[in-house]
């Protein structure tokens, strides 16, 4: 009898073996499921509870997750602020001045750099290094270099310009750079004419020029990554299409503008978009250079989430501009992965 | 085949204990990394044992120094305790307040923590129930014949105090450079109106010098000027009654006080949004301006570039705020719920003592939160300051967080910062009343 039972036994281990085997689909999903629940908790479980948080009145230390009433009252009060509207203001201009010096800038240098000058190697390594400080140092270094008492004003007195324009008759060039609280270009009125109900709104609309310095700094530091995006596009650019557009009569500008650029259009897309969310979710960089500006001339949303979360404890408000954000940052990289997964498929 | 699942079962377990122990880790684990005891550790240890950690953001030189010199003072009569000192350092507490706010959230209470009396104590930790009450060593030490009464109200809740403070500066000092005012011609005396001041500050500018530094990159020493301005031109009375909401941010007065900060800020140095309020007063040493409104700290700064009093620099009440003491002051309370109530409880009777204050204040710079003790320890600048403590009405500081709620506190710089660009009165006042109304003190 127990002889039997045992080579039953035996006989059903083969069926039991082959119940252990999943197919490759199942092994998949349970391979990814402690990874699939890592990012749901701590994204998305953590994204939910901020926009709670958001309609709610937490506004104290004690946390307080009962529903304000009316449900985006604090959505409502943000927008009303003068703070955060200057903050979006603030954003935009950077952004626009940001991305076209940086692409600009590093194109250039991508440009230069295939060319094979002497001593190109040792120059790509330079322009690159930039991107290997940290923010809160590039922050900080610029801070004095556009500091109107002690940093780049004094060249203009040492090399003489301010003495030239004085003898011209002309105020001396002086700019107060980060301290400069004047908004140019101002646009209040004909926003008021498109836009039904921007006439409320308190804050100039405009360009900040201390933001100005703050995106040549921010363009200092990402200029040589861009760069290297665009030699490693150029790389992938064949000898041939260049002898080609040659043979073709084009000169050497021709061959860039009208063939080389061209080509590199995925790595402008991908450029453009990693610097627009660099530069929407920007905050050591301002934070250590410039601060919020005087009158709010450099504030940026990072900065307002900051400060109201930790110094003002109002966790509703921060977490309302955490969310707006978000939602910024999503409308730039959502279309962007859209079109790359459909190109991968 | 057998090897294959049965090396895929592991992987998945192994996945599985990872992610579950990622989970578990903060709650079992130590918080290490901080300089901060951990509570984990520290609930195993008896009650009323071996440590004390303390939470503070004195990291610089004289403020390390004197904190040093409690915990000396502490170490004498308790010497079997283990303090375990924990400073974050950074920005006027700024970072230390994030830190501690995330610890108090999470329940991992310190045993006592750097506070100003006033709102940042009773609205951020009384009220949350953060902290608990040490009346009674106020009756068993006597303190409540010693310290003052208006300073006392600034930490009591319904009948019971929470804080010890244990030291006292003045926010509403007005310094200046006293070899360049007699330069030109100008002795300041006894007290300064807003008058005289703008008197002198035309004179000054009329002589190419700039009359006032302002060092406003981290915009609270602009805030303090205004609240300077604003307690010397409507008062200690009704500046007390616009935390109670019986006067209004658009009171006639307050807006006069804000005409007066705007008229003020004509006269600042044109570098201000670029300096900090340390080398503002730099600034002012070095002869690049005459005047200063800060608080006494800004005295350390002299002291330390070798200045003397009276000679090369001198003081008065910020311009019509003489009889005033605007309070900045620095305390601890008990936390609710720490580790080792008894030794914090111990830590806080030492603080309130005579000797530990005597000790503490010379090295930080500022007087004791009580009026007796020995003034032949303290020099010429802080006798005045004792004299303004012992007889003037003691006021808190919002810009320093004791006269409002935190979000009225960014409110109120947030509308400064916007001032001072556009010196738009009307919106300024409209701006502070929402403010005060949105913070739920105002009407």
């Amino acid at each position: 009898m127990t002889v039997s039972t045992d080579s039953a036994a035996l006989h059903a281990r083969p069926r039991d073996r082959r119940r252990w085997h999943l197919s490759e689909q199942t092994q998949t999903v349970l391979l990814l499921l402690p990874s699939i629940l890592a990012l749901t908790v701590f994204i998305y479980v953590f994204i939910s509870f901020t926009f709670w948080v958001s309609l709610s009145n937490w506004r104290t230390l004690k946390p307080d997750l009962t529903l304000r009433e009316p449900l985006f009252a604090t959505y409502v009060e943000m927008f009303n602020m003068v703070r955060w509207q200057a903050d979006l203001r603030n954003t935009f201009v950077f952004t626009v001045f940001f991305i076209a010096f940086a692409v600009t800038l590093g194109l250039t240098l991508a440009i230069l750099l295939d060319r094979h000058l002497a001593g190109h190697n040792v120059f790509r390594n330079v322009f690159l290094f930039p991107y290997a400080l940290s923010f809160v140092v590039t922050g900080v270094v610029w801070r004095w270099i556009f500091n109107p008492e002690t940093g780049i004003n004094l060249l203009f007195e040492v090399l003489g310009i301010n003495y030239l324009l004085a003898q011209a008759g002309m105020e001396p060039l002086k700019p107060g750079w980060i301290t400069d609280p004047t908004v140019v270009a101002q646009v209040n009125g004909i926003l008021a004419t498109v836009l039904p109900g921007a006439d409320a709104w308190q804050v100039k609309w405009g360009i900040p020029l201390a933001m100005i310095p703050v995106a040549i700094a921010a363009t200092w530091q990402l200029s040589g990554f861009v760069m290297a995006l665009y030699i490693g596009g150029m790389a992938t650019i064949s000898d041939e299409v260049r002898e080609a557009a040659r043979i073709d009569g084009a000169s050497e500008f021709q061959v860039y503008r009208k063939v080389i650029i061209p080509m590199l259009r995925p790595v402008t897309i991908s450029v453009v978009v990693i610097l627009l969310h660099v530069s929407l979710k920007i905050f050591d960089l301002v934070y250590t250079m410039a601060g919020v500006g005087p009158g709010f001339a450099t504030d940026v949303p990072a900065i307002f989430v900051f400060e109201q979360m930790f110094k003002a404890t109002r966790y509703n408000l921060g977490s309302a501009a955490a969310i707006i954000m978000l939602v910024l940052v999503a409308l730039v990289i959502v279309p962007y992965l859209a079109s790359t997964l459909r190109e991968d498929t | 085949m057998f090897g294959k699942s049965l090396l895929f079962a592991m992987t998945v377990l192994l996945m599985a204990a990872l992610v579950f122990t990622g989970c578990a880790a903060p709650v079992a684990a130590p918080s290490g990394g901080e300089a901060a005891a951990p509570a984990g550790g520290e609930a195993a240890a008896p009650a009323g044992g071996e440590k004390l950690e303390v939470f503070s953001w004195w990291t610089s030189g004289g403020e390390a120094a004197a904190l040093q010199a409690l915990f000396d003072a502490y170490a004498a009569q308790y010497p079997d305790v283990e303090i375990v000192n924990a400073t974050v350092a950074g920005g006027g507490g700024s970072a230390a307040r994030g830190v501690l706010q995330t610890r108090l959230a999470g329940g991992d209470v310190p045993d006592t923590w750097q506070v100003h009396p006033g709102f940042e104590l009773i609205g951020q930790y009384v009220e949350p129930g953060f902290v608990a009450p040490v009346t009674d060593l106020y009756a068993s030490e006597g303190w409540n014949e010693v310290v003052p009464q208006a300073l006392r109200d600034m930490m009591t809740v319904d009948g019971e105090v929470y804080q010890v403070t244990v030291g006292v500066h003045r926010g509403n000092g007005f310094w200046y450079n006293k070899q360049l005012l007699a330069d030109n011609g100008i002795e300041i005396g006894e007290t300064l109106s807003v008058d005289e001041f703008i008197a002198i500050a035309d004179q000054l500018q009329a002589a190419g010098v700039t009359p006032l530094c302002v060092g406003d990159s981290g915009i609270w020493a602009t805030a303090q000027l205004f609240e300077n301005t604003l307690l010397g031109t409507i008062g200690p009375e009704a500046y007390d009654g616009l935390w109670d909401g019986s006067t209004r941010f658009d009171d006639p007065g307050v807006k006069q006080a804000m005409e007066t900060y705007g008229k003020m800020l004509e006269y600042q140095n044109e570098d201000h949004s670029a300096l900090s309020w340390d080398q503002a007063v730099k600034k002012l040493m070095e002869g690049g301006c005459a005047f200063n409104s800060m608080g006494d700290w800004a005295y350390g700064e002299f002291v330390a570039a070798g200045l003397t009093d009276n000679e090369e620099f001198g003081w008065v009440s910020h311009p019509g705020t003489a009889g005033s003491f605007m309070i900045v002051a620095d305390g601890f309370p008990i936390g609710n719920g720490s580790a080792n109530p008894e030794n914090a409880m111990n830590w806080l009777k030492v603080l309130g003592s005579k000797e530990a204050q005597e000790a503490f204040n010379p090295l930080k710079g500022s007087i004791c939160a009580r009026t007796d003790c020995d003034r032949a320890k303290f020099g010429v600048y802080h006798n005045w300051s004792m004299d303004s403590f012992a007889n003037d009405a003691l006021v808190p500081s919002v810009v320093h967080g004791s006269a409002a709620p935190a979000d009225f506190q960014q409110g109120f710089n947030d509308a400064v910062t916007v001032f001072v660009v556009d010196k738009n009165v009307d919106a300024f006042a409209n701006a502070l009343v929402a403010a005060a109304q949105s913070s739920g003190f105002g009407q």
